[in-house]
C-alpha cells in the first residue's frame, strides 16, 4: 500500500504542496481557473482572496474532497488523491470552518475524528485528544456536549481536530474566524510555534493584519485566478512607495517633482507622486526621498510635512483583487 | 529490554493498521444517540401497548388482527410474534431507514464528513462501517420487540409449552431458540432495505431527504407485492419475504423462505452496495 514512489516534479520533495494547473468547473462556472501553487516546506504561507474567489475550492481539492476538473496536486511530495491514505494522516485540516457532532461531547466528537485514521493507535488516544484539547484552551468545557458551543469554540475544537497528530502540514481556511482578541492571539501564538517547531501552515485568511504578522509567503485569488504568489516582502515592494509633501506652494512643489522625473498629483494642499518599487527592488531611476526635500528647499517651497509610505497590505490586497464590494457571480 | 530495542517494537505496532476502530467508533455512535434509543424504545413499546390491551379487554381475536394475535391470552410467549407482524409492514422499515437514510447524508449535513474523510477514514471503509451500523440496528430493533414481548407477555399471560404451526409441541428454551431465529430473519430481511438507504444517502446532503425516500421505497415494494397482476415481480421485490417466516414455527424447521430470502437480499446488498460505492467513491464532497 505504502509506494514510496519518487515524486513527479523535480522540486516535489521541497515543496509541501505543489499544484498545477489546477482547476475547477461548477457547471458553467470555472471556481478555480488553472491555479499554480508552490508551498515551500517551512513557510507560513497565507492565501487571500475576497468572498468566492474559490480559495475553500482549492483547499477541498489540494485534500482529495472534491475532483479537479483539470490539473495536479502533490501533498508532501506525493500525488493526491491517490496518496491520502499515507499523506492525510500527516496534514491537519480546517476545510470552510468547524464541524462537530452536535450530540457528542467534543471530547467524544475527537475520539471518534481519530479513530477515523486506521494508523492511529489506539491505546493513547484519550491522551491525544487531551492533549489537543488542551491546546486550544477547550479542557474545561471538553465534556460538554457540541451543540451548546459558541462559535468561538466550536472554531477552537476544530483546530483542536487539525492538531489531534504531529502534522508536517497544517491546511487553515481561515482559523480566526469568530474568535474573541485573545483566540486570536492565541491562535497566532500557536501557529507561529507550529512554523517554529517545523510545520508547514498553508492559511487562508481575510485579516490581512494578522497575515502580515505571521506570513512568510501569501498567494492572493481573485475569481478564480492567482493573480500573485511569492514571499511577503515582495507582494508589498512590487506596490511602490509614494512620497507625500505637504505645503502651502503646491504647485510650486508639482513643478520641482515633475522636474525631477516624477509625476507629481495635487490634492488638498498635498503633492504625492509615486516613488516606484523600494527596498531591493529599487532601481536607481527615481530620486531618493532627501534628494527630493533638498530639491524642494532649494526652491523655496515652503514644506510643511514630507512622508514616504509604503503600501499596507491591505492598499495592495484591493489594488490586486479590485475595489467593489460586490462578489464576483 | 534497553529502550533502543523498545523504540523499533513501538513503531512497528504503530505502523500497524487498525481498520476496525471506525466501526467500533460508529456503532458507538449510532447506538448511544438518543434518536436511536428512542426509535428502539418506541419499537418496544408495540409488545407492551399490544399485550396491554388483550390483558384488559380479556378477550383473543376472533379470527380477525394480526397473526398469533388470538394466542396471546393462550400463550405469553406469542406477544413477542404478533408485535413483530405488526411492526414489520411499517415500523421497522420506518426506523431502518431513518438509519440508513442518515448514514452519509447525515455527516454531509453537518459537515462532519469532510473531516472524517480528511482523518482520513478512506471511502470505502467509511462506507462499510455505516453500513455496519445500519445492519447492527437491523438486529437490534427486531431483537429489542422480540425481548420486551417475551417479557411483557410472561408478565400479563401464562408461559406453557408452544403448539407449532405443524402441531408439535416445543418447550420454552425450543421457543427461545425459534424466536432468535425469527429475529435474525427480520434481521437478514431488512438487509436489502438498508443498502438501498445507504445508496440514497450517497446521493443527497440532506439526511430527511434520503431517509424518507428509503421509506417510501419500502411502502412502494409492498404494495407491488400485492399487486395480482405483477406476479412475475414479485420474487424480486425485496419485501416479498418480510411476513414468510412461518416455516421456522413448524417442527422440523422448513428453511426454503430462509435460504431464498438470504439470497434475495445478498443480491439487492450486492447491487446497491456497488451502487452506494460507485457513487461515493468519486463524489466531490462540497458541504
Ligand atoms: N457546491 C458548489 N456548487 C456550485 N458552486 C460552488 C460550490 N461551492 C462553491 N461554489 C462557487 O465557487 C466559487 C468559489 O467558492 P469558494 O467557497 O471556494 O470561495 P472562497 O474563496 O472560499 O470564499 P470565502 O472567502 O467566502 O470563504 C464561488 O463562486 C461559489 O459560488
Ligand atoms: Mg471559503
Amino acid at each position: 500500500m505504502t509506494s514510496a514512489e519518487p515524486a513527479a516534479g523535480p522540486a516535489g520533495g521541497a515543496s509541501a504542496i505543489l499544484a498545477r494547473g489546477l482547476t475547477k468547473r461548477f457547471g458553467r462556472r470555472l471556481a478555480v481557473d488553472s491555479v499554480d501553487l508552490d508551498v515551500p516546506r517551512g513557510s507560513v504561507f497565507g492565501f487571500l482572496g475576497p468572498n468566492g474567489s474559490g480559495k475553500t475550492t482549492t483547499i477541498r481539492m489540494l485534500l482529495g474532497l472534491a475532483r479537479p476538473t483539470a490539473g495536479q496536486v502533490e501533498l508532501l511530495g506525493e500525488r493526491m488523491p491517490r496518496a491520502t491514505a499515507t499523506v492525510l494522516p500527516r496534514v491537519g485540516a480546517l476545510v470552510e470552518g468547524p464541524a462537530l457532532y452536535p450530540f457528542l461531547t467534543a471530547r467524544d466528537g475527537l475520539s471518534r475524528l481519530d479513530a477515523a485514521d486506521p494508523r492511529s493507535v489506539s491505546r493513547t488516544r484519550g491522551a491525544r485528544v487531551a492533549e489537543a484539547l488542551e491546546r486550544v484552551g477547550l479542557t474545561h468545557a471538553a465534556d460538554k456536549k457540541a451543540h451548546a458551543y459558541s462559535l468561538g469554540m466550536r472554531q477552537r475544537l476544530g483546530l483542536a481536530g487539525a492538531l489531534l497528530r504531529e502534522r508536517e502540514l497544517l491546511v487553515l481556511d481561515e482559523p480566526s474566524n469568530g474568535l474573541d482578541p485573545q483566540g486570536t492571539r492565541e491562535v497566532r501564538a500557536l501557529i507561529r510555534r507550529l512554523a517554529d517547531d517545523g510545520t508547514t501552515v498553508f492559511v487562508s485568511s481575510h485579516l490581512l493584519g494578522e497575515v502580515e504578522q505571521l506570513c512568510s509567503h501569501v498567494a492572493v485569488m481573485r475569481a478564480g485566478r492567482l493573480v500573485m504568489s511569492g514571499p511577503l516582502g515582495e507582494l508589498r515592494a512590487a506596490g511602490g512607495r509614494s512620497a507625500a509633501v505637504r505645503t502651502p506652494d503646491p504647485d510650486a512643489a508639482a513643478s520641482v517633482l515633475a522636474g525631477l522625473g516624477l509625476r507629481p498629483s495635487v490634492a488638498d494642499g498635498v503633492v504625492t507622486a509615486d516613488l516606484g518599487p523600494g527596498g531591493d527592488a529599487h532601481d536607481g531611476t527615481e530620486p531618493a526621498p532627501e534628494s527630493i526635500v533638498a530639491a524642494l528647499v532649494a526652491a523655496g517651497v515652503r514644506v510643511r510635512g514630507f512622508e514616504v509610505t509604503t503600501p499596507s497590505l491591505e492598499d495592495r490586497f484591493v489594488a490586486l483583487t479590485g475595489e467593489g464590494f460586490d462578489v464576483a457571480g | 529490554m534497553s529502550p533502543d530495542e523498545a523504540a523499533p517494537a513501538a513503531t512497528r505496532r504503530s505502523a500497524a493498521l487498525r481498520p476496525f476502530a471506525l466501526f467500533g467508533s460508529e456503532l458507538a455512535t449510532l447506538f448511544l444517540r438518543r434518536r436511536t434509543i428512542a426509535m428502539l424504545a418506541a419499537l418496544a413499546v408495540v409488545p407492551v401497548l399490544i399485550a396491554v390491551v388483550v390483558r384488559v379487554t380479556g378477550a383473543g381475536s376472533n379470527g380477525r388482527g394480526p397473526a398469533f394475535l388470538g394466542s396471546i391470552t393462550d400463550n405469553g410467549l406469542f406477544v413477542g410474534f404478533t408485535a413483530l407482524v405488526v411492526c414489520i409492514p411499517l415500523f421497522l422499515p420506518l426506523t431502518l431507514g431513518v438509519v440508513a437514510g442518515d448514514t452519509i447524508a447525515g455527516e454531509a449535513a453537518l459537515g462532519t464528513l469532510r473531516y472524517l474523510l480528511v482523518a482520513p477514514a478512506g471511502r470505502a471503509r467509511l462506507l462499510l462501517a455505516k453500513y455496519a451500523g445500519v445492519a447492527a440496528f437491523a438486529l437490534a430493533a427486531p431483537v429489542v420487540i422480540v425481548l420486551a414481548g417475551m417479557g411483557i407477555g410472561a408478565l400479563l399471560f401464562p408461559v406453557r409449552p408452544v403448539t407449532l404451526l405443524s402441531g408439535d409441541t416445543t418447550d420454552a428454551a425450543g421457543l427461545l431458540a425459534r424466536t432468535a431465529l425469527l429475529a435474525c430473519y427480520v434481521a437478514l430481511s431488512l438487509l436489502g432495505l438498508g443498502a438501498i438507504g445507504l445508496f440514497v444517502s450517497t446521493l443527497t446532503t440532506v439526511p430527511v431527504g434520503a431517509m424518507a425516500a428509503t421509506v417510501v421505497l419500502a411502502g412502494a415494494s409492498q404494495i407491488l407485492d400485492q399487486l395480482p397482476q405483477l406476479d412475475w415481480l414479485h420474487p424480486w421485490l425485496f419485501t416479498h419475504y418480510w411476513l414468510g417466516f412461518g416455516d421456522l414455527l413448524r417442527d422440523p424447521i422448513v428453511w426454503d423462505s430462509y435460504g431464498q430470502d438470504a439470497l434475495l437480499q445478498a443480491a439487492y446488498l450486492a447491487v446497491f452496495g456497488a451502487l452506494a460505492y460507485a457513487r461515493f467513491a468519486t463524489k466531490d464532497i462540497l458541504s
